[in-house]
């Protein structure tokens, strides 16, 4: 039905498909995963005619095509779901659901009352009622997940693309989406989707291919690919390796008898967390372990004072700290790596100087004067000691690889000299050999005497990593473990909980979780 | 892409009761951003008539009626610009020219002094349009500096402002601005019919629903198929079209091309649009709003007029406060409704 | 192969743009120098470029205080308004000697950009919404307090607006003295640092702790009085006050000097030379419109031109 042969697409700097060969068949469910940064996104963008290929071509329908704009891909009947809802949320749902092809009647003008009939329509063959005359917004992010869906099938698609459609979706909407897209296999349409749980590709789709760096590893029947053998090929390691050795590069115990150096208790944020409470001791390792949007990112966010909450207090070493101001947690010795590393981490435009000194520059500042020969010292401290790898401390942050990154903004921390550091997705989207670097550092932080919360989708990280590890569902703790209670196998239990997930299919979902997006002005956007 | 990192997206859905709890303070505020400017319109237009017999007078409405109609038509191109998520600063200037132009043109007939401006002007709206669409140029720069060249255009087609082109006495394109119909000025019967098919256009056609789209979610509209790139060069060609236009009948009514007018007009439109109700950040906003705006503004400059004492700067003190606190307002707004 | 050589050409071409957008406002000041010199009369006379001095001061210091506010990614568009209310306060408390008239039009400037940096920081409007209603608001006030032109008689300010040390007139003086100033405290001060990287990635500064509400208020203060400098030594200079008209398009030339100093819209870098540079740019490229008898609106339209090439060139620097 669809297909690309030798496809090859260059971005500045970058090398994002080269030589890619795929073929999605009328009828079957196609399965495209790959780690962060493999290509698949890009993928995708050039087969719904966001990017043009430098080289290669697209064949649809047995003729060679060339899509100028997304417009085109879907008049062609190609249609696309992807992971963030991308709807216009001031606009009613049937509105959504109808932009572009609005039925019209008399005059050319738009004729609601057939609109808003066939949007409910629409809807309800999904399982959704809902008043499509509201603003999209007024939704969940399931369900508006699940209008894009029913306007990616109410087109006469012959392809539908998903990508991740089902990060944001409750169990039961995954049911009816699958029941959906076991619908449109009936009536013969190809459906590319994208997507890390693996149980999730196991059950609905028939082939699979496999994307790393750009490059096609494998493609083929998915019934005959081990499970295993998958997240190796994903991951670009032998099997032996996934199974014995781990992937992390962590020592292992800290002392943890001290007295908690940071307290955070019953901290709320509505819709958010409900009463978390963590505590980490000076030297200690704590991971935060749960599921996407199960609440860890808030947590510490919480913490740090970037989110305002509704009640709940932080101690920080027997002394308590005003909720809700990055400053005052920052003066408390609380210090935060947040997630979005581009977007709330590093300032791109700035040097690799500039962004060390950032936090401290208060304190680095005489009558609002800053004293450079101190910046200097303290940059040339921390460059050697992280050994980050900038052409010289005048080069933009934003020119370096992501592990370099990720170490200006350790160091931009360590410089204020803080007692805890909350670690958010602390080696996502960075190279191998970084991420064992990075990994290294915090265990060395630790033996420091730093406090160090670390969140990681990576269950192998997060147990290697940590002293003890608090699971978080759904915005509460369902779970603490400590000592030999800290393994893999236990975590997945705990993240699965009462859900009928097997521990093993939980464990691969949230390894391949590891690799996720990590969102916009990500390379692969 | 979303502006609200912060709040990352749950897995879980809110509960019932929320989702109608917030649907009815979201009813609420909605509902005051579309009417809080008719009410505030009804209770000035009240009190301004209770306070000055002269307000309530048939010559006073009608002059007003009249004066509103040429900012109204400019507002009318703005509001689509605004939905779309820009700005067109250039419209005073354009609408000066317009009426330039339509003067020049006079002589040649009525065609040429309707079409003349309309093509001069719809042709820098539309590289406006090119720039900001196709270059991805801020529409704010490109807007003021199209503001500057249309004014140097006008400068250099009336001998640095010297020459004041007049409107044949009595010629057919004269009746445009001067004549009238069942006691109502032929301009506000146009600005009229504008309106209407303005609002029809805006929310029963498909282009309608690209303009809705573009301001509320750019890369979405684009995912989705819409024309981004031609929907906002469509709509500053639009308001450069409305400028043109309003700025000819303007010419039509004074029977002269009066080289000096329009600055500061694209302010009075910009305030009109948004207390109309429309989000200058995009995405949401009605044709009747900025009607309201206009006219809201009109009676706060007549009610100024009449007190007499009161010196006319103290309209553009009220209106710009006026914008003020009606973006303050949106602003909360938007934020409340963002949070629940 | 191929590729290679290909990436080169295209390092090459963006290497000689990157270049001319670093450095081609001042090959466009030497080439327009250069220009005059050769075909205008009586240009290298010291007369003439004490004139220019004396014209391009006003714009430039409202381009100093524009400079800040397009760093921190905003633009403040009521500088043209804040200078006319300027001239009425000076005006009209010039009764109480020109010390206490100057100070009281410089807090006048120093309160609009308070409201406008309280707008935009604590209330969180779009700064070119914030800073248009004070536009319109502030010609609006402007006007109430001072209906219609007034010559002012001071000695004192008549000394300020024509008088010279050293030959170089005080107006120049004090423009380069807060260009020089002004490009310490972005190079050299907390403030500035904090502003650069607010402009750059607002959620990364707030997140490293830094003030962001204060930082952002403080830059439409700067630009606030800055302004009412700008409006006081135009005033002296003119030795009337004319809230009508001073200042009228003045945030658009003071933007042209920023984006055609090299300044990108989208913040988080500021260029004070550039910014000097691109208002001596303008101003020359002005008289030399007006020296060859071409007529002013050939100057706005040159203007025009101006700004969307500057802007057009900065676009692709945001591209990378």
């Amino acid at each position: 039905m669809l297909s690309v042969t030798g496809l090859s697409k260059t971005f500045p700097g970058v090398k994002a498909l080269s030589s890619v060969d795929f073929t999605a068949r009328a009828g079957e469910v196609h399965a495209l995963i790959g780690e962060n940064g493999a290509g698949k996104s890009t993928l995708i963008k050039v087969l719904t005619g966001v990017y043009q290929p430098d080289e290669g071509e697209v064949t649809y329908d047995g003729a060679p095509v060339r899509f100028a704009t997304p417009l085109q891909a879907q008049h062609a009947g190609i249609s696309t779901i992807y992971q963030e809802v991308n709807l216009v949320p001031l606009m009613s749902v049937a509105r959504n659901l109808f932009l572009g092809r609005e039925p019209r009647g008399r005059l050319g003008l738009i004729d609601f009352r057939s609109m808003h009939r066939g949007a409910e329509e629409a809807l309800r063959d999904l399982g959704l009622s809902v008043d499509v005359r509201r603003p999209l917004r007024e939704l969940g992010v399931g369900a508006q997940q699940m209008v894009a869906l029913a306007r990616a099938v109410s087109v006469d698609a012959r392809v539908v693309i998903m990508d991740e459609p089902t990060s944001s979706l409750e169990p039961r909407e995954v049911r009816t989406l699958f029941g959906v897209i076991r619908m449109l296999r009936e009536r013969g349409i190809a459906v590319i989707y994208v997507s890390h749980r693996l149980d999730e590709l196991y059950e609905i789709c028939d082939a699979v291919t496999v994307l790393r760096d750009g490059k096609v590893v494998h493609t083929g029947r998915i019934a005959e690919l081990e499970r295993l053998r998958l997240v190796a090929l994903m991951l670009g390691r032998e099997i032996a390796d996934v199974r014995q050795e781990g992937l992390t590069k962590f020592a292992g115990g800290h002392d943890t008898e001290a007295e908690p150096v940071l307290e955070a208790q019953d901290l709320t944020v509505r819709h958010h967390l409900h009463g978390v409470s963590v505590s980490v001791r000076p030297g200690e390792v704590v991971g935060l372990g749960g599921l996407l949007g199960s609440g860890r990112t808030e947590t510490a966010k919480a913490i740090a004072g970037a989110l305002p909450t509704d009640s709940g207090r932080v101690v920080v070493a027997g002394v308590p700290v005003r909720t809700g101001s990055t400053p005052a947690a920052i003066r408390a010795g609380i210090s935060l790596l947040p997630e979005d590393r581009k977007a709330e981490g590093i300032v791109p435009g700035l040097s690799v100087r500039e962004n060390i000194a950032l936090a401290a520059l208060p304190g680095l500042s005489r009558f609002g004067l800053v004293d450079e020969a101190r910046i200097d010292r303290i940059v040339e401290t921390f460059m050697e000691r992280l050994r980050i790898k900038a052409a010289s401390p005048q080069q933009k942050v934003g020119e370096l690889s992501g592990g370099n990154q990720q170490k200006v903004l350790l160091a931009r921390w360590l410089a204020m000299q803080p007692k805890v550091l909350l670690l958010d997705e602390p080696t996502r989207g960075i190279d191998v050999g970084a991420k064992a670097e990075v990994q290294k550092l915090i265990d060395e932080l630790a033996g420091d005497g730093l406090g160090v919360l670390l969140i990681s989708s990576d269950p192998e990280e997060l147990i290697e990593g940590s002293d003890r590890v608090i699971v978080l569902k759904d915005g509460a703790v369902v779970e603490e473990l400590t000592g030999d209670a800290v393994t893999e196998d236990r975590l997945m239990r705990a993240i699965a909980g009462a859900s009928t997930a097997t521990a093993t299919t939980a464990a691969a979902t949230v390894t391949a979780a590891a690799g996720e997006d990590t969102g916009p002005g990500g390379l692969d956007d | 892409m979303t502006t609200d990192v912060d709040i990352p997206v749950h897995a879980k859905d809110t509960t019932e009761e929320e989702t109608a709890g917030a649907g009815r303070s979201e009813r609420l505020s909605a509902l005051a951003q579309q009417h809080g400017a008719l009410v505030t319109l009804l209770v000035a237009m009240a009190v301004a008539s209770l306070s000055f017999d002269t307000f309530l007078t048939g010559d006073n409405l009608e002059n007003m009626a009249l004066s509103s109609a040429f900012l109204a038509v400019v507002a009318l191109g703005m509001t689509y610009v605004i939905i779309t998520g820009g700005i067109d600063l250039s419209v005073g200037s354009l609408f000066a020219l317009g009426g330039v132009l339509a003067a020049w043109a006079s002589p040649y007939g009525f065609v040429a002094a309707l079409l003349l401006p309309l093509f001069v002007c719809g042709l820098i709206g539309f590289v406006n349009g090119l720039l900001i669409a196709r270059s991805r140029l801020a529409p704010f720069i490109v807007t003021l500096a199209s503001m500057l060249g249309a004014r140097g255009i006008l400068l250099s087609i009336t001998d640095e402002g010297s020459t004041t082109y007049l409107v044949g006495k009595g010629s057919f394109f004269a009746k445009l601005g001067q004549g009238s119909l069942l006691g109502v000025g032929v301009p506000v019967w146009i600005t009229v019919v504008l309106f209407v098919l303005g609002a029809v256009v805006l929310r029963r056609t498909r282009f309608g629903q690209y303009v809705y789209a573009v301001g509320g979610n750019e890369d979405a509209a684009a995912l989705m198929g819409a024309p981004v790139a031609r929907t906002k060069i469509s709509v500053y060609t639009l308001s450069g079209l409305c400028a043109g236009l309003a700025g000819a009948l303007n010419a039509a009514w004074l029977a002269s091309g009066v080289t000096i007018l329009g600055s500061g007009m694209e302010l009075d439109a910009i305030s009109a649009v948004v207390i109309g109700g429309t989000l200058l950040t995009g995405g949401f906003g009605f044709i009747s709003g900025s009607l309201v705006g206009v006219l809201l503004l009109k009676v706060i400059q007549n009610v100024i007029n009449q007190i007499g004492s009161l010196d006319s700067a103290y309209q553009q003190v009220v209106s710009g406060a006026f914008l003020a606190v009606v973006v303050v307002a949106q602003t909360w707004l938007g934020r409340r409704r963002r949070v629940l | 192969m191929t590729d290679l050589t290909l990436g080169r050409v295209t390092a090459d071409r963006d290497r000689l743009l990157a270049l001319l957008q670093e450095y081609g406002v001042y090959l466009g000041v030497v080439v327009l120098l250069l220009v005059n010199t050769v075909f205008t009369p009586h240009f290298l006379s010291t007369e003439n470029f004490r004139t220019q001095a004396v014209q391009v001061a006003p714009v430039l210091i409202v381009a100093l205080g524009m400079a800040l506010a397009i760093g921190s990614e905003g633009v403040d568009l009521a500088v043209g308004s804040v200078m006319a209310l300027s001239t009425s306060l000076l005006s009209l408390y010039l009764g109480y000697g020109p010390g206490i008239a100057v100070l009281i039009a410089l807090v006048g400037g120093a309160v609009v950009g308070l409201a406008n940096g309280s707008l935009i920081a604590f209330v969180g409007v779009q700064p070119i919404v914030a800073t248009l209603a004070l536009m319109v608001a502030g010609r609006g006030l402007a006007l109430v307090l001072l209906p219609q032109l007034k010559d002012v008689h001071d000695p004192a300010m008549a000394e300020l607006g024509s008088g010279d040390a050293l030959g170089v007139p005080y107006v120049v003086l004090i423009a380069a003295a807060l260009a020089v100033l002004v490009g310490f405290v972005v190079r050299r001060t907390t403030f500035g640092r904090s502003l650069l990287a607010i402009g750059d990635s607002r959620p990364a500064a707030r997140l490293a702790g830094l003030p962001v509400r204060r930082v952002l208020i403080l830059v439409y203060v700067c630009s606030g009085v800055l302004a009412a400098v700008a409006g006081v030594l135009a005033t002296a200079r003119l030795t009337a006050s004319d809230p009508s008209s001073l200042g009228n398009l003045m945030e658009l030339s003071a933007i042209t000097a920023v984006v055609v100093g090299g300044t990108p819209l989208s913040g988080g870098r500021i260029r004070i030379g550039g910014t000097v540079a691109g208002a001596v740019l303008i101003q020359l490229l002005t008289t030399t419109l007006i020296k060859h008898d071409l007529p002013p609106s050939w100057t706005q339209i040159a203007q025009a031109v101006v700004i969307v090439l500057a802007v057009y060139a900065a676009r692709e620097r945001g591209k990378r």
